[in-house]
């Protein structure tokens, strides 16, 4: 699914938060959006998704226009304690956005193991999300946005709550997943590093408010993506100060 | 969900009660005109034996339109009787309320202190709390008659609850932080209980007071329909009930009891907002529903 | 460490707490019988006709009601005559309260426009003390059960149409943004998302329902005119000035009350989860 976003602006109240953003994303590319906190880049998102209609500009999927939000579309927020619905059990969760595709009751569970299977949470079926730790909430969310093998995924600083260690084994399961399923990701984060270690493209937004690009960077790193030997490598090392630069605006 | 800004959200609640009132006129007027003559539903003074229920009750379906009641109202407000029926029945209000006010809060202040007597009574106060107040009614009348020491000692008695259950659970919110430091400074006991406690707890009391002055006016009204004579809002109710053609009267009664409780509720609520302007809606914690 | 789950409440607890739990039990129930017998014992010695011991009352209450065949439960005739009529007339109050409560609750909670508009209305309704709307209804039914059915219901709705629109009103708007995502439909939204959402809430406002029912169904009874029930039972006595039975009459609305009230909390701790209940 090809994403395009037409000089795109936002605003909260009077307040202009994005300006003039243009982009195109061609299909199955994993996009990165890095910025200073405040820069808009959860509005960017919503915005994309549908939540919120674009105030200037447009945004279009495969040629079609967005207004509300469409099918097709997964999203996986930061918040996974208030993303997801506690008084439902981790299946139930994931089995949730099955309901629209008609399915009966027993394919949705069977679907919806599988895909907790697949994303390391054989078993944790049965229980609530606050017996889990933060971790697995935050698979089960993903797992809740791959049930429905999305065109377009879209994360929301997805690891921003979680601890290093297993922000690691997310950033390489997410990595993992994009190989195989091949959809087109938008990853923001405010993690420099990160943006360069899962990232095809790294887009960086400028300091708010009225948001613009300032950087539009492909990502190109030989090899397979791994967390020790990747990181280490010189064109990681320039990449990675690239994109920290402009960040910071020098 | 959208935003919808203050003057909106005023708009639509004017529209709101246009629409309900607009309402009630349609049912008002489409019942016809007040029946004939008829004899009364029930007499106050005959013998409660629920005979009075059986022949001779014609049932009155006619609801007079909300113009008329609200007209009825306001005529009411110049009607030196009723005023004065409304003051005792405030009256009664306000003294059984102070009264429950001065007993619950010394008490909660001792029950809150001293954690061991305070489970241990909370035992008590469980069974005593579901007990409805009204039901009490039939008991103190025996005990003390039926004027005014009825209705305040019920009122004081259904009041204590609420303002006790919110003094103990506020001083149980205190930051034990404060206190501390103030002991670490050498203050005794007791001036740690009025600097710090009391000012912290005082909040949560208010929120008790407010709800049991709905509580209140609830046990006075109750109390005076009941009594059927003397002075009160509730007297005037009830009374209203038994003339033939009363309804408009019943109804615009109604309307005066709900807007005195909307009156001391709102009062009560500002009350609390300058006074404690800090406290956000946890104030209404406590277990202090009516009981 | 960052990412540790959020606090569980029920996780499992250990034998001190266990011990702790069954010694405020034992407490409880030690303070409960101590009460008791220093009320008998200082009735006992006062022996005035007003303020009879515990142990006649619970006699007279036994004898009144719960002397009759094993059959049926021990209750005695006049405990059917007047006790079953009671509660059936509380609970059909109170049932239809808490259906139309939550009905026109969620109706009204689910959009902004519909509870600004509705707001001031309904706390007007609120603030009007219900034993006052005994005499409209009496009015409008005539007395007897329906007459009855309808002060319980109409009073005690509101404080669950309140909390209910108030808990809907609150749901959190990141799981409404995920609602939309997900893209559920009007009903899966109520029954996914709000209503579990605004469960603490209503049963917040089920509890202050409960208390009025049971204020309302006694007060209802306590007018001239009834012919049965607990509340007549009361007036009954009283204008026999037979005390002992007024007494007992309240001893088993107080347990009435207990029991109706702990088997709400325990409804609500099942429905809700011990981790979300406000009681």
């Amino acid at each position: 699914m090809k994403l395009r976003l037409d000089a795109l602006g936002q605003r909260y109240g009077d307040q202009s938060v994005l300006h003039d953003i243009s982009l195109t994303v061609p299909e199955g590319q994993l996009l990165c959006v890095v910025g200073p906190s405040g820069c808009g880049k959860s509005t960017l998102l919503r915005t994309v998704a549908g939540l919120q209609p674009a105030y200037e500009g447009s945004v279009t999927f495969d040629g079609t226009p967005v207004t509300g939000v469409p099918d097709q579309l997964a999203v996986v927020f930061q918040d996974y304690g208030r993303s997801l619905y506690p008084w439902l059990t981790v299946r139930d969760n994931v089995a949730l956005p099955l309901r629209r595709r008609g399915l009966p009751r027993a394919e949705r569970r069977a679907e919806a193991e599988r895909i907790l299977e697949r994303v390391g949470l054989d078993g944790a079926g049965r229980r609530h999300p606050w017996q889990l730790s933060g971790g697995m909430q935050q698979r089960v969310a993903i797992a809740r946005a791959l049930v429905c093998r999305p065109a377009l995924l879209l994360m929301d600083e997805p690891f921003g709550s979680l601890d290093a260690q297993t922000r690691e084994d997310l950033e390489d399961l997410l990595l993992e997943v994009h190989r195989t399923d091949g959809a087109t990701i938008v990853f923001v984060t405010h993690d420099i590093d990160e943006s360069v270690y899962v990232g095809d493209r790294v887009v960086v937004l400028s300091p708010g408010p009225a948001s613009g690009v300032v950087l539009d960077l492909p990502v190109e790193l030989p090899g397979r993506r791994e967390q020790i030997g990747t990181r280490g490598l010189p064109e990681f090392v320039a990449l990675r100060t690239e994109v920290g630069r402009a960040v910071r605006g020098s | 969900m959208k935003r919808l800004r203050r003057r909106q959200e005023l708009w639509l609640g004017l529209l709101g009660v246009l629409l309900a009132f607009g309402a009630c006129e349609a049912v008002g007027r489409a019942g016809g005109g007040p029946p004939p003559e008829q004899p009364p539903p029930y007499q106050i003074h005959a013998p409660p034996r629920g005979v009075g229920g059986g022949a001779g009750v014609v049932r009155r379906s006619y609801l007079p339109p909300a113009s008329e009641v609200l007209a009825r109202a306001v005529e009411l407000g110049g009607d030196r009787a009723f005023l004065d029926g409304v003051g005792a029945t405030l009256k009664a209000w306000a003294l059984g309320l102070g009264l429950s006010v001065a007993i619950a809060v010394p008490l909660g202040l001792l029950l809150g202190s001293v954690p061991l007597v305070d489970s241990a009574v909370r035992v008590i106060v469980e069974f005593l709390r579901p007990l409805p107040s009204v039901a009490l009614i039939p008991l103190v009348s025996l005990l003390l008659g039926t004027g005014t020491e009825t209705k305040v000692a019920l009122i004081t008695y259904a009041c204590v609850w609420p303002v006790l259950f919110n003094t103990v659970y506020g001083l149980g919110e205190t930051d034990p932080l404060a206190k501390d430091t103030l002991r670490a400074f050498g203050f005794g006991r007791l001036s740690v209980l009025l600097r710090v406690e009391l000012p912290g707890t005082a909040p949560f009391i208010a929120a008790g007071i407010r709800i049991s002055a709905a509580v209140a006016l609830i046990l006075a009204v109750a109390t005076e329909i009941l009594s059927g004579f003397g002075e009160g809002l509730g007297i005037f109710i009830a009374q209203a009930g038994l003339a033939t053609d009363g309804t408009r009267d019943v109804l615009a009664g109604v309307v005066w009891a709900g807007v005195l409780g909307l009156v001391i509720n709102g009062v009560l609520v500002w009350g609390e907002r300058r006074l404690f302007p800090w406290t956000p809606e946890r104030r209404a914690g406590g277990r202090g529903g009516r009981p | 460490m960052k990412g540790a789950a959020a606090p569980v409440r029920n996780a499992a607890r250990g034998p001190a707490a266990a011990g702790r739990a069954g010694g405020h039990v034992l407490l409880r129930l030690v303070v409960l019988v101590v009460a008791v017998a220093l009320w008998q014992v200082a009735a006992r010695a006062h022996a005035s006709v007003y303020f009879p011991p515990p142990g006649q009352i619970a006699g007279r209450a036994h004898e009144l009601w719960f002397s009759g065949p094993v059959g049926r439960l021990f209750l005695t005739d006049a405990a059917v005559a007047d006790i079953l009529p009671s509660l059936g007339r509380m609970a059909a109050g109170f049932g239809i309260a808490a259906v139309t409560g939550i009905a026109l609750g969620l109706a009204v909670g689910r959009s902004r426009w519909a509870y600004a508009l509705c707001n001031p209305v309904l706390q007007f309704a609120r603030a009007v003390p219900p034993p006052a709307l005994v005499p409209v209804f009496v009015v409008v039914f005539a007395l007897g059960t329906p007459m009855q059915v309808a002060s319980i219901a109409f009073s005690a709705v509101w404080p669950v149409l309140i909390n209910t629109a108030e808990g809907a009103r609150g749901t959190d708007p990141l799981r409404l943004d995920v609602a939309a995502v997900l893209r559920l439909n009007p009903v899966e939204r109520l029954w996914f998302l709000l209503l579990p959402s605004a469960l603490p809430r209503i049963f917040a406002g089920l509890r202050l329902s409960l208390s009025l029912s049971l204020i309302l169904m006694v007060f209802s009874e306590l007018l001239p005119g009834t012919a049965d029930g607990i509340g007549f039972t009361l007036t009954d006595a009283q204008s026999r000035s037979d005390l002992l039975t007024v007494w007992a009459a309240l001893l088993l609305l107080g347990v009435l009350g207990y029991v109706l009230n702990t088997a709400l909390l325990a409804v609500e701790r099942r429905l809700v989860g011990r981790g979300r209940t406000t009681a």
